[in-house]
């Protein structure tokens, strides 16, 4: 489900869909991933805080264990993972540009009035693709709107952008790694036939698309937590009423030093239960039960 | 005359020292922050690296502050911060402000004569003799804040409580800045020393050893790295930097001054990959990660501002390192537009990458 740029309100929506799904069970330990890692973690009690290199790596190697490459393109970034011996041996992530995810994808499919869902059929549809400029999302779609005034069918188009794209992700990400067998791709744009389609011809390898790509971040972290809590730990899962107190997150700069970081608080109804986002642990050191820290 | 310098991490300890044992008036500029950038980023070309924003960013608020006059180090060789007195010069003139500048170690290379001189220049003419004392404490304050730095990175990987460090770490960089005179600086930078050895330590652990490298600003400012060295020792890693403000000072300019034969073990273990000085610490960057390497570190860390050509180069070697001698190696590149939660998640990744490996190489043993 996407958050629509309100973290706790999805969450909320989320575990509530989670425990009509699933009745009455005993919940063991619980883990968090991606961007929103922390405030999730802050609000469901989260035995494990995991970045989502890590979680997807764990994920992938749980279903093909001589996984070789990992592909991720999500809504807002993407990323390459590579592991020797069963071991993340190196990974990149996109620094300078969007143009290789979904959101882009998203927005080209708008623009053409196509569906997302049945964008990449329509790449597949086409036996002479455009080129198009993918260094800059903004140059692409601009280009992108020259081919079509020109004349080009849409087919042509979309294949194009998809070439692109994989392109874009390659040149950035790709650079002088070592792309072996098997390669895993996945994260949202994995639904994508078209993209898929390009990254096969651009590697010229057979790439493998789990059947639960779209998640494959929450199932690394659920791993990890699981592996955390055979320990026979308590878990710190709050229910899953938890979600349904009151809420508030805001942000406000600190005045300790000349860093002036902002820090993030999140409430809940006027009970302060967790700061992040400082230099120091000032702040942040109260999440963790850590002494705080008197200035 | 009311004198101030661009800042770089903890030099304006050293710089301050100086200038007190000298007898000059100065400002220090308020610390590295958002402020400053911002400040900079308007005044500066927007292709120019980071370190120059920042620079700029410093002077103006000093300026803003009662500063006339700016002390800046030039010279020919490191990269083009070597001709930043002169751009920064030229970009505040053009943007109105009135203010001097005096380059110790000029573009064209000086003999100890003319260093002299440059001194002289900002100390009514006090004797040579007070000077050289000024200039050599100055130098033992440089390598004592930077062992005092590296105690820091020691404790914070096996502290017993999180964040002990970072305080007692905090508190001395707010302290000092109020400390006038050599001796006192002295005193003070032991008794912090004392502080953090008596920090409780977790006995027994071995923490994951990383090493920085890459462009002398952003490894040395924490500002600029969004304090590498302190979230990677929170992780509980153990950290090293050769490039220090100190070992600038002795190598390259004391050693240059009186013609002492420098430190070049780097340079002889970059040969293979880097056989000449290409400018900026390129070949710092490929020698002292095989140098970690050789000492049996876990993993190196490069960083280096957006548009630095010597560490565009040393990254396109790093990965040949990497190989030949198993070193995991992650290249973070930063300018005022990086986002910090893609720099952390990096991290956090870098380090279970690299704890993921020790417990494969323990469990082959």
């Amino acid at each position: 489900m996407r958050t629509g740029g309100q973290p706790i309100e999805a969450l909320r929506k989320g575990m509530e869909y989670l425990a009509g799904q699933l009745g009455n069970i005993e919940i063991r330990g619980a883990g968090t991933t991606g961007s929103g890692r922390q405030l999730a973690s802050v609000i469901i009690g989260a035995d494990i805080v995991k970045n989502e290199i890590t979680a997807h790596a764990v994920a992938a190697q749980n279903l093909v264990p001589e996984v070789k490459t990992i592909l991720e393109i999500g809504g807002q970034d993407s990323k390459i993972i590579i592991l020797k011996n069963g071991v993340v041996y190196d990974f990149a992530m996109n620094t300078v540009c969007a143009a290789g995810t979904g959101s882009f994808l998203d927005r080209q499919a708008s623009r053409l009035n196509i569906p997302i869902e049945e964008f990449g059929s329509y790449a597949l549809r086409s036996d002479s693709p455009v080129r198009i400029a993918g260094r800059c999302a903004v140059f692409a779609e601009s280009d992108m709107i020259h081919k079509q005034q020109m004349g080009h069918r849409v087919d042509d188009i979309v294949r194009g952008l998809c070439q692109a794209l994989v392109r874009n992700y390659l040149n950035n990400l790709a650079k002088g790694k070592l792309i072996a067998e098997p390669i895993l791709f996945q994260g949202g744009v994995a639904a994508n036939v078209g993209i898929t389609a390009a990254f096969e011809e651009a590697l010229g390898k057979k790439v493998i698309i789990p059947e639960y790509y779209d998640v494959m971040g929450a199932y690394g972290a659920a791993l990890i937590a699981k592996r955390k809590m055979e320990k026979s730990i308590d878990t710190n899962f709050k229910g899953f009423d938890a979600c349904l107190r009151d809420y508030s997150a805001r942000s406000r700069e600190c005045s300790g030093c000349s860093n002036v970081c902002e820090v993030i608080e999140l409430f809940s109804n006027d009970e302060l239960l967790a700061s992040w986002g400082d230099r120091c642990g000032k702040w942040s050191s109260r999440l963790e039960g850590r002494p705080l820290v008197a200035r | 005359m009311k004198l101030t310098f661009p800042h770089l991490g903890n030099a304006y300890i050293a710089v301050k020292a100086l200038l007190d044992e000298l007898g000059v008036d100065y400002i220090i500029p308020p610390f590295n922050n958002k402020k400053a950038l911002e400040i900079g980023i308007k005044n500066s070309p927007e292709f120019a690296c980071l370190p120059l924003k920042i620079n700029i960013g410093n002077i103006i608020q000093a300026y803003r502050e009662g500063a006339d006059t700016v002390l800046i180090t030039g010279g020919c060789g490191p990269c083009r911060f070597g001709y930043y007195c002169e751009m920064e010069r030229e970009i505040l003139q053009d943007a109105g402000y009135d203010i001097g500048f005096i380059t110790i170690d000029a573009p064209r290379g000086i003999s100890l004569k003319e260093y002299f001189s440059q001194l002289l220049k900002i100390t009514n003419g006090i004797n040579i003799y007070k000077i050289a004392k000024a200039v050599k404490n100055t130098t033992e304050i440089a390598i004592l804040v930077d062992q005092l730095e590296k105690l820091t990175f020691k404790m914070r990987s096996i502290e017993a409580c999180r964040g002990d460090t970072d305080s007692v770490y905090r508190d001395f960089q707010q302290e000092i800045r109020l400390i006038n005179g050599a001796q006192s600086i002295k005193k003070y930078i032991s008794q912090t020393s004392q502080k953090l050895t008596n920090i409780r330590c977790n006995t027994g652990i071995k923490p994951l050893k990383v090493g920085i490298v890459g462009e002398i600003y952003t490894t040395i400012d924490s500002y600029t790295s969004f304090n590498l060295d302190a979230r990677l020792g929170n992780m509980g890693v153990e950290v090293d930097r050769s490039v220090t403000v100190s070992n600038w000072v002795v190598e390259h300019m004391l050693k240059k001054v009186f013609h002492l034969p420098r430190d070049l073990k780097y340079a002889e273990a970059a040969k293979p990959y880097l056989g000449a000085m290409i400018g900026g610490h390129a070949q710092e960057t490929i020698g002292n990660s095989i140098m970690y390497s050789q000492k049996g570190y876990d993993g190196i860390v490069q960083i280096y501002p957006l548009t630095c050509m010597p560490e565009i180069v040393a990254q396109s070697i790093l990965p040949a390192v990497e190989n030949d001698y198993g070193i995991p190696v992650l290249t973070l590149i930063i300018d005022e537009m990086t986002g910090e939660a893609g720099y952390l998640t990096r991290l956090e990744a870098f380090v279970d990458l690299l704890n993921k490996r020790r417990e494969m190489a323990a469990s082959d043993r």
